[in-house]
This record gives C-alpha cells, structure tokens and sequence, in this order.
C-alpha cells in the first residue's frame, strides 16, 4: 500500500511543495497551506507529513545554507521526487474521472 | 566532550532572552540527529514571530509546548548501544578508581558508609512496616470486593461517633432486599469463655459468624463443610491451634464443646488466622446460637440503633459499584431514622483494606493504622536518609579536588560527559550497595527492639522478609546511590580537562559553598527539631503521669474480677497483713475506659450524660476524694432496686444548676437516672475521670451491690511487697482456678495509658538521636576538610603572627554562625508546633518550657562546638615550617 495511495492532507501537502518550487520548507509549507485552505496547519502536523512522505521517496529534502536567522539553523527544503509528480498526477485523474462521470445536475445550485 | 559552538553563543547572548534552556536541552537529547537542526531552526523561527505577536512570555511558553509535542515516535533518536557498550566495558575501571579512593580516604568513606548505613537500617524498617500493613487481608480471594457497612452515631450532646460495628437489621435489610449483592455475612463479638472438654477447661475468644462467612472471607476449612459449619444453632468452628489445645491429637469434629451452660458441636477445623488479617479468633459459633441465645431476652436485638456488636461484609459482583449499595443505603437511613428519636444512626461502607489502614473508628474488630502514622514514620526515614545523603554530596562535592585530576584525564583520554557522570553515580550506588549490606544487620537487631516496643506493634506486624520486602531494598539503596550521588557526578562531568590539568587550583571547589552551606543548616535544623520534639513530648509525658487527678492512686492495687463476685475475695483480702482495705468498683478511670448514662433533674425534658463508676463504701476513702458535703454512701443496699443514694462532683451542680451550685444545700436533692430517682448524698470535688485530652465533665458515683465483675481495689501498705502480692495471688486462687490472677497497680495502669504516646516519644527520640549523629558525622567531615585545604593559609598566617586563639576564631567562625542559624529555624518551629498543632488536643497540659528548649540546643551544640573547636586548634597548633616545608 505504501507509496501508492495518498491521504487528503498528504496531497495538499505535496501540492504545496510542487507550488513553492525552491521555496518548500517546513515553515513555509505551513504558511501556504494555511492561506490556501484557510484552516490552520499546524507545525506538528505538517512535519510528521513531511517525514512520512520523505518515507514514501514522494518527496526529497537537502539542508540549505545558514543564515543568521532561525538562530543560525539551516532549513531543510524539499521537493517533490519523480514517484511524488506520478502520484499526484494520478489523484488527480482519479478525481476528474470521478467527475466526468457525475450527471450535470446532480451538484447544480450546491456552488 | 564539550563542543563549544561560537556562533551560537555570540548571537544569542547579546539579544533578549531566548527559549528556556531546559527546553532546548531537552530536545537536543530526545531528537534525531538528523531531524534536530531543522526542527531547532522551524521552532527558533515560530519563537521569533511569536515574540513580536504574542510577546515574550506566551512565546516561550509556546516553545516549551512545542518541545514536548515533538516528542514522537519518529522523532526519538535510538538509543547509542556503543555508549553502553563503553560503560560497559569500563565498569571495571570504574570499580577499580572507586575502591581505590574509598581506602585512600578512610575517614570519608567511613563516614559516607556508616552515615548510609544507619540512616537505610530506618528505612528498611519502615519498607518492612509499611509493607507488613499494605499486605493486610491480602490471603482474601475476594479482598477487592468486600466492603464493610460502618456506622455513624449521633446525639444532639455529644460529639458523633464513628463505629466499625453496625446493627444487625441493616445486615437483613441487605440480604433479602438489595439486589446486586453477592454475598452478605453478619458477625457479632463477645463469643467466648471457658470451654470445657472433660476435665480440660480453656479460656476461648471469638465471634459469631453466620452461614456465608467463608463464602465472603477466604479462610480455608480443613475439615469440615463450608457451606454448613455455621449453619445450625451450637454449631462450633475451631482452629488448628485451638482444636489442638482443646483435644490434642484427636479428630475434633463432630465432638462437643461446653461454654457456660451450653453444649456445641464441632463442625469445622479452620486453618490458623493469619497473622496479618485484621478479623483473629480462636474460634466461630454460628450466628443462629446468637439469634436464639439473645433475641428472646433483648427486644431490640434486631433494632436499628443496636449498632455495638455486630459487623456486616459483603462481597459486591465485578460489576457493581459500591455506589449503588451506598444509594440504598442512604435510603435505609433516611427511612429508619424518622422513626427514632434523640439520635440519628447512619451507615455506609467502607472496603476492606480501609479495615486496616483507615480512619480509626470505634469497636474496631481488629488492629487498625491511620495512614498518618504511617506517613509520619515514612517522612522520618527519608529526613534521615536524606541527610546521610546530604553528607555524601557535600563531601564528594568537597573533596572534588582530589579527583578532578582522575577526571580530566579520563576526559582527555576520550571520555564523554555522560561517560564521566555515569562513573560517579555508579560509585555512589556502589556505595549505597555496601551501606545495605551493613545497614541489613542493623536492621535485624532494630526489627527486634522496634517488635518488643509494645505488644501492640507486636501483634500488628511481624516484618517478615519477602520477596517484595527485599526487591524494596534493593531499590531504596539504588534510590539512596542515585539521591547522593547526582550532584556530585553532575559537578565532575561538567569538570574542563584543559583547565583541569593546566592548573588544578583554577577549579571552583568553593563556588558550591551556599549549596553545602544550605544543606548543613537542614541537617541541623532537623536535629534540633527532632531533639526538642523529644524533650518537649517527655516533659509532657511526665507530667502526664504526675498529674494531680484529684484523687491518689498511690499503692492502690487493682484486680480485674473476670467476672467473679467480688465480695468473697474481698473479704479474704483483707485478712491479709499488707492490706489496708478493699474497695469494689466497676470501672478503673483516668485510664481511658468510659461509661455514662443519662441524667435528669426536675425539668424532666433537660437530660444531659453524665459519666458513672459505681463503686462501694470503701472506695472514696482509698481513693481520697474530697468531699465538698456531705457523706459517703449511708446505706448499702443488697440489689439494684433498692438503690436510693447518688455522690455528684461539681459538675453536676453545675450543668443543672442543682441548688444554685452550692454543695451544702444540694445534698437531699433527687435526680433521676435510669428511671431511679436518687438522693445526693455526698458532692466531690471535681476529679479527672477521663485522660489529659478530656477536660472534667458531670461524673457520679452510684452504689455497686453484689454484682458479678468489676474490679477490686486493693491499698497496699507492706514492707515486704513480693510475699503481700503472693498472698494476694493465693486468695485469688480460691475463688477462681480457671483464669490467671489479672492484678496491676493504678500507677502502673495510668502509664500504660499513655503508652501510645511514650512509644511516639521512643520512637522521635531514637530517630533524633540518630539525625544528630548523622548531621555530626557530615560536619565532622566538613571541618576536617576545610582546615586540611586550608593548612598552608593558616601557616603563613602564622608564621605571620596570628595568635592560636585568632586561628580557631577564623575557622570556626562560619561553622558556628550555620549552626546559629539552624537553630534560629528549629526553635520557633517547634514550639509553634507544639503550641498549635499537638498540645491543643490535650485539655490538660503542662505549659512548653524554655528549658527543654535550651536543653536541645546544647544536646546539639555542643559535640558539634567541641569538635569544631578541637579540628581547628589541632590545625592551629601544627607547626608551620612542618607544613611549609613539605610542598
């Protein structure tokens, strides 16, 4: 199962990442996700996301340079691996063949 | 090793505080390598927006929470096996370094040793104490399931007592009429007496138990059927050693057994009661005897408010709470108590292991601990073991000099903190481990003394070794290891080697000299108060025993009569030469036991309780009662019904205002008590009839006619007291073949009294005595290091021209103004808790002395003051070219 199926929040998640280009790591994940979906995404949550998708080789992470900031600790930016671009490519048909299927009226007047 | 990270510190020194050290810590020891410079970065940047949003606190506070919430499985660094593996592998080294400076410093050690020692030998007995009362009624199969219906009584005089024993009728209520009960069993005391088989006659205690008693308690039946044993009326349950005494060797079932007048059969062989069960007896008769023996003579055998004798347990199913019981039985008390008057009866339950170690109530079936005693015994073993380990920091910490070189090349060598921190708490449990095996043979000899105490303490506990009693210890002196040794072994990992070994004299050895300092003023706090404490509480004690009752109990002898008529013995009594005269009296008072009834005057609504000793002619004389008026009993009637005469103290005039308090015209007045009116005939001064804690209350005297039990009051003037008492025992004799004379003088009596108080005192003293020694020990060590690091300063001093006198001044100087200071903290505290806490509780006592106080502070002070003063004019007294010399 592992590596195959992606959960909700893992989704969001790997689509930020693909959105921040050279800009996803962990505190910025955070930030985008919660200006996106509005809901508030904690640090908690996201990194425990992080490491398990790291897990599931959907994405990669490489240390940045220090800076003065963060207290001197460097950041760690991610990006999405090519197993990661299949997977969403591949919910995201699911979703639109679940959609093509769906008859017109049947969610009319619900947006 | 000490990585020191510049960058680090130069930017977060200068700004304004950053996240709180322990939090940072904390997760640079839990976190992941890999994960944790990341996590510390994505927590540093939250930190920095929190501050300018939330402000500085709510910002720090945030970062503490965050700490803890990452603490997760994935984010948990795995355990570092080669650096177990390394401790592993030096232990050997370690326990070489170790012994090697135990023998090198024999003084230390020794003090270290034997202060752990003694002070674990109080801890192992409290272990064992404490383990002996949790493991009450353990052998029960059900223990977690039995409860115990206890009772409140209440009238509108007198405070509200709290009983173990209930009435029988809420027993039947909750049989027949509560369901969810598994089981219910009633049991009632006062089964006993003199049991007779043939020519045998033994003296036999136990209770009445119904037909489910071995279905609620776990006492296995040897011979015999549970489920019958206690079924039909005379039906007998002995136990082994009892069956044993009775018949010897036979098979005692189905044999007979005569009590008074009455014949039983032996339907059950029971095993020995354990000793730690909190219901003991020699044997059971069942319930039904009791039914048919008592309810036909006592109407309200079955009533609500007969709540003096019996007992009721019930086992609930797994799945009932004992709050659905206690619903109905809030609703039994409700509906009983409108029916009577004048007194409200109310019960509830208690579950078993409460019998033992709960509150104390009245008519308790067997022993029961309050967890206060226990508590208290607990808090006095850690004073003390936290004392003994006090000395082991403060020295170690002290002495650090001499070892920090072994720890700098150790660190040198490749050793890490950890590494450094893990030796130093191996040695101290190394240490401890030794001072348990000393501490085990004072123990034993403690067990023995601690058991010979009272008879009390000795029928409680037996502390027995078990496993769980030995595991205990083990773990107290790895606690001790661990409670001594971490500061120390803190102060050594934290130790630089570069410095260390460059120049030794760079180490801070004095920069821990408030910690030292504070934990020497404890230790001599604790002492003093422990010291006082015990002199406070003896000088009580005394007086106590000294007090003027109102009444002399001076070589007044008294017998307790089993149940006897005490008119013949009396008379034989007296022919003795050595007695002077025999008085009668149902009670012995100012000894604990109390009996009342109440009292009406002419307002027949206004009845009060008023305490009572019936007593004949002779009795107020023997005693020197004061009369106020009147006379001694003028008539001496035969039976109860012809009673006619009452002797009052002042407090009886008093609570009804019998003749306006005056004692010549009260006398002629009636009262009515028991449905008796009676003349006064004699007021007493007032008396004490209670102990120290009850203050004089309304007492009266009433005539003991020729009734069976009691005591004989013996005044004893003789020369030659061992034949007068031999004589006395020979007169006993021909009146009662069965039971052992029970004779004691008054004076005697009044000690035992107070015994539970003595044995309080016995104990503080032992425990201040021993808190002294240790708190000794720990200076004593403490001085002589001071003045040997110090030796080369008081030489040049002296070389100089300081004067011997000048010297012992400058080295003694903050010894003393510690032990100043302790005794600054012990003394107000002592005397405020005397004052307000303990003697509050006695309506009588003596006011708390300057001298004892002053006593304590020289019991303390002085062994210290001498041998701080001896160290240091040893010191002072050293030749300076010697010391100088040898550099």
């Amino acid at each position: 199962m592992k590596g195959t199926n992606l959960g909700e929040f893992e989704e969001l998640v790997l689509l930020t990442i693909a959105a921040l280009v050279n800009e996803a790591y962990s505190v910025a994940i955070c930030d985008e996700l919660e200006k996106h979906t509005g809901r508030a995404a904690k640090l908690g949550v996201v990194h425990a996301v992080l490491n398990r998708l790291e897990e599931k080789s959907l994405v990669k992470s490489h240390l940045g340079d220090a800076t003065s900031a963060r207290g001197g600790k460097r950041k760690r930016y991610y990006e999405v691996t090519h197993a990661g671009k299949v997977a969403l490519v591949k919910a995201k048909e699911v979703r639109e063949s679940l959609w093509n299927i769906i008859p017109g009226f049947n969610l009319e007047g619900s947006l | 090793m000490n990585r020191i990270d510049p960058s680090e510190s130069r930017t977060n020194l200068p700004k304004m505080p950053g996240p709180p050290r322990w939090a940072q810590r904390l997760l640079e020891w839990y976190c992941r390598p890999d994960l944790l410079e990341d996590l510390q970065g994505d927590l540093n940047e939250y930190f920095d927006r929190n501050r300018t949003t939330k402000g500085d606190r709510k910002a720090r506070w945030i970062y503490c929470l965050d700490v803890l919430k990452f603490f997760r499985p994935y984010t948990i660094r795995k355990p570092d096996f080669i650096n177990l593996l390394i401790h592993w592998i030096m232990l050997g080294s370690y326990l070489k370094t170790s012994r090697r400076s135990l023998v090198r410093n024999k003084l230390f050690s020794l003090i270290n040793i034997v202060g752990l020692a003694v002070s674990m030998s109080v801890g192992l007995l409290v272990i064992s104490f404490v383990a002996d009362i949790l493991a009450y009624d353990d052998f029960h199969e059900k223990k977690d399931r039995i409860f115990r219906v206890i009772t409140t009584f209440k009238t509108p005089e007198q405070p509200q007592v709290d009983l173990a024993s209930t009435s029988v009728k809420i027993g039947k209520q909750l049989r027949q009429t509560v369901s969810g009960i598994e089981e219910v069993t009633i049991l009632r005391n006062g089964f006993g007496g003199d049991a007779r088989v043939g020519e045998a006659t033994i003296p036999l205690g136990g209770l009445w138990a119904d037909a489910s008693f071995f279905r609620v308690f776990t006492f296995p039946l040897l011979e015999g059927n549970p489920a019958t044993a206690l079924k039909n009326p005379y039906s007998l349950v002995l136990t082994e050693k009892t069956a044993k005494k009775l018949f010897g060797e036979v098979d005692p079932l189905g044999k007979t057994v005569r009590l008074d007048t009455l014949t039983y059969t032996v339907t059950g062989l029971l095993k020995d009661v354990p000793k730690l069960s909190h219901i003991q007896f020699d044997a059971l008769a069942s319930f039904s005897t009791a039914e048919s023996l008592f309810a036909r003579q006592d109407p309200n055998f079955y009533g609500w408010d007969n709540i003096w004798q019996n007992y009721v347990y019930m086992v609930l199913p797994e799945s009932t709470r004992p709050e659905s019981v206690l619903r109905s039985l809030t609703g039994f008390n409700k509906a009983e108590n409108s029916r009577i008057t004048n007194r409200t009866v109310s019960v509830s339950l208690q579950p078993l292991r409460e019998a033992s170690l709960g509150p104390k109530l009245h008519n308790a079936i067997g022993p029961t601990m309050i967890p206060l005693v226990v508590w208290v015994l607990i808090g006095l073993a850690m004073v003390i073991i936290l004392s003994a380990c006090f000395n082991y920091t403060n020295l170690s910490i002290a002495r650090s000099l001499r070892r920090s070189r072994e720890v700098g090349v150790r660190k040198i060598m490749g050793a890490l903190k950890s590494h450094v921190l893990g030796q130093f708490l191996a040695e101290s449990i190394l240490i401890a481990l030794l001072a348990l095996v000393v501490s085990l043979g004072l123990f034993l000899f403690l067990r023995t003394q601690f058991l010979a105490l009272d008879p009390f303490i000795d029928n409680l506990v037996s502390l027995e070794f078990s496993g769980r009693v030995i595991g205990s210890f083990i773990l107290l002196a790895l606690v001790v290891g661990l409670i001594a040794g971490v500061l120390p072994a803190l102060f050594f990992s934290r130790i630089k080697p570069v410095l260390v070994l460059r120049d030794s004299s760079t180490l801070k050895i004095f920069r821990r000299v408030t910690l030292r300092k504070t934990l020497i003023i404890l230790q001599y706090t604790f002492s003093l108060i422990f010291i006082t404490t015990t002199l406070i509480g003896y000088a009580q004690y005394r007086s106590f025993l000294t007090f003027d009752l109102g009444f002399t109990t001076e070589n007044i002898l008294n017998i307790n009569l089993k149940g006897n008529k005490g008119t013949v013995l009396a008379n034989e009594l007296r022919q003795i030469p050595g007695v002077v005269e025999v008085s009668k009296s149902l009670l012995v008072t100012s000894l604990g036991s109390i009996g009342g009834t109440t009292m009406k005057y002419k307002n027949s609504q206004d009845s009060a309780l008023v305490w009572l000793n019936t007593v004949d002619e002779h009795y107020l004389p023997i005693h020197r009662h004061k009369l106020l008026a009147g006379t001694n009993f003028t008539r001496h009637p035969k039976t109860a019904q012809e009673e006619s005469e009452i002797i009052v103290n002042e407090q009886v005039l008093k609570r009804f205002n019998i003749a306006k308090q005056n004692p010549q015209k009260a006398l002629g007045e009636q009262v009515v008590v028991d449905k008796k009116k009676l003349t006064i005939v004699g007021v007493l001064k007032d008396f004490h009839y209670g102990t120290m804690e009850n203050k004089i209350e309304p007492h009266m005297f009433r005539y003991f006619t020729d009734e069976a039990g009691g005591y004989l009051n013996v005044k004893v003037a003789t020369t030659d007291l061992p034949a007068t008492l031999a004589s006395v025992e020979e007169a006993w004799r021909t009146v009662d073949k069965v039971h052992p004379m029970e004779a004691k003088f008054y004076d005697d009596q009044i000690e035992e009294a107070y015994r539970q108080f003595s044995i309080m005192i016995r104990i503080i003293g032992f425990v201040a005595v021993l808190a002294v020694c240790i708190a000794f020990l720990g200076l004593l060590g403490m001085v002589v290091f001071t003045t040997e690091t110090r030796l080369k300063e008081i030489s040049i001093r002296k070389v100089l021209g300081a004067s011997e006198g000048g010297l012992v001044y400058l080295l003694s100087r903050n010894f003393l103004g510690l032990l100043l200071l302790a005794a600054f903290v012990a003394l107000p505290a002592t005397y405020l808790f005397f004052d307000q806490v303990v003697l509050v509780n006695f309506a009588y006592h003596r006011p708390i002395g300057l001298t004892e106080l002053m006593i304590g502070v020289l019991i303390v002070m002085m062994p210290a003051f001498l041998m701080i003063v001896s160290q240091t004019l040893k010191a002072a007294r050293k030749n300076p070219a010697n010391v100088l010399k040898s550099e």
